[in-house]
């Protein structure tokens, strides 16, 4: 993911403020639709499919990513088709009951916030959303956390791995792998992480921390970051205010009538 | 060039759960030496080099470094001249990039920020990894952590260099060219290792420490001979003094 976010296109070279506070605006309008506005939610996929294109990621990989994670998202969308079953809306003699609008809503809305948070990581790296998030005036404290929690995940993710390893390679047939064994083990791995973040701080107050971690700024708050963040906002709240998906259709329909 | 040496005098220290880690030890180490610390696992070496720059303050004796003695008010100006490369690069490269993480030291100590990027292209070029500068850190190969790890103590230019274990979990190319890296630098060094043929190449003198106090303190010629007093300390000969395993045995064999 983070290689990724190494490429060198207009769209990773927008300062990280600006695409920050954009997709904040666009998440803050596709979650506040009310559960059955499904069609108010398609015209918000421009701005995921232009992160992605513009930004020369490949689509299939923030595909896939969204579908791996996707379980969480049908957990709660699937009992709205059972527990709601009024219908709302005929497609010629099919009734379509709320309840199946619903989950197409929390199903869109999802792939929407999902697609585009992954489509942002992509474009500017978790490291310089972290830093857009300090220069916008998060407390420090939640800085230096998200970039410590995203540097020693790795490592924290492969010494879980090696204990798991070691375990299964002294336990036979059941004995050795229930719950008995998983106590002692996370207790461990969170000692180790103790002693790790021990070491860690050692290692930072050598080179004189001092609670601040000081980072060289490259981007600038330009023109080109204005326009960039204007146009997307208007083009937000137009979404918001109308239903394009509706417009258009209308459009179509007088003009082939 | 006074500001070079360290001296120990004496130092105690005792961790809170009650291991008495230390018991007495002293030590004067001048300018430009390169210093060998060994001794068996547990002995000591870890907790005497964190005192070295202040992590760790002796419960009992002094330490000065230069012309300053250890405290918690003179910490700020050792940590700037006693640069420490720990063991475990994971602990000593925090950063998200090469860049960031050599970077860290100088702008925490203040310099200004256009010098900044002349000072890691530098550094990086004299551990030999300036083409890692964009890389993220925990996507380096064990050789090119340490190699960088070193570099985030020399971005800050301190006078007397202090290595962990510089040498383990590296493979033995990787071992030879840190090696050479570290014979380039006329820093005052001071090394602990379990690499005694690291140490005959490197220091040209070598202390032992065995159960928080020290064995033997002299020239690594001399030392690293000693069958009697390495055994005693748990080491062994560097194998290059060892003889021939293939025509030793057999002499042995024949007697």
């Amino acid at each position: 993911m983070d290689l990724l976010s190494y490429r060198q296109t207009p769209v990773h070279r927008f300062d990280p403020r600006a695409k920050l506070i954009a997709t904040l605006i666009f998440l803050f309008c596709v979650v506040s639709f009310h559960k059955y506005q499904l069609s108010n939610l398609f015209p918000y996929f421009i701005f995921p499919v232009y992160l992605v294109s513009a930004g020369d990621i490949p689509a299939g990989y923030i595909m896939k990513k969204i579908i791996v994670v996707s379980p969480f998202a049908l957990m709660v969308a699937v009992f709205n088709p059972i527990f709601d079953t009024a219908v709302v809306s005929h497609v010629g003699h099919l009734g379509v009951t709320g309840g199946w609008i619903s989950f197409f809503s929390i199903m869109t809305r999802f792939a929407l916030t999902v697609g585009t948070a992954l489509a942002l990581i992509a474009c500017t790296g978790f490291y310089g959303i972290c830093n857009a998030l300090g220069r916008l005036g998060m407390p420090r404290v939640f800085v230096v956390q998200l970039l410590f929690l995203y540097r020693y995940l790795f490592v924290l993710v492969e010494e879980a791995a090696r204990m798991l390893r070691a375990r299964d390679l002294r336990s036979f047939e059941n004995r050795g792998r229930g719950l008995r064994v998983y106590g002692p083990l996370m207790g461990t791995l969170l000692l180790r992480s103790i002693d790790r973040a021990q070491k860690i701080h050692r290692a930072m107050v050598c080179r004189g921390f001092d609670g601040t971690i000081r980072i060289t700024g490259t981007h600038s708050f330009g023109m080109r970051e204005y326009v960039f963040l204007a146009l997307w906002t208007v083009m937000f709240i137009c979404f918001r205010l109308w239903n394009v998906s509706v417009l258009a259709g209308d459009f179509f329909v007088r003009l082939f009538s | 060039m006074s500001h070079h040496i360290i001296k120990a005098d004496e130092i105690h220290f005792t961790y809170p759960d009650g291991f008495h880690a230390l018991r007495g030890i002293s030590f004067l180490i001048t300018h430009g030496e390169s210093v060998a610390i060994v001794g068996a696992n547990g002995a000591g070496k870890s907790t005497l080099l964190l005192h070295l720059n202040g992590l760790l303050l002796p419960t009992q004796g002094g330490l000065r470094v230069g012309d300053y003695p250890v405290t918690k008010e003179t910490a700020h100006h050792i940590k700037r001249s006693v640069g420490m490369v720990f063991q475990n690069p994971d602990d000593q490269l925090f950063m998200p990039t090469v860049y960031d993480d050599v970077a860290f030291g100088p702008l925490n100590l203040g310099f200004p920020p256009e010098e900044i990027n002349g000072r890691v292209q530098q550094t990086l070029e004299t551990v030999g990894a300036a083409h890692l500068v964009n890389r993220p850190t925990h996507r380096l190969s064990g050789g090119e952590k340490r190699r960088v790890a070193i570099a985030t103590v020399l971005s800050m230019t301190p006078d007397i260099l202090i290595l962990d274990e510089p040498t383990s979990d590296l493979d033995p190319g990787a071992r030879r060219r840190l090696i050479e890296l570290l014979g380039t630098f006329h820093h005052t060094k001071i090394i602990a290792t379990h690499d005694l043929d690291m140490v005959l190449d490197l220091c040209e003198r070598t202390i032992i420490i065995n159960e928080g106090s020290i064995l033997a303190d002299g020239r690594s010629a001399e030392i690293l001979r000693d069958e009697a007093l390495l055994k005693k300390s748990s080491l062994e000969k560097p194998l290059r003094l060892q003889g021939c395993p293939v025509c030793g045995k057999k002499k042995k064999t024949r007697r």
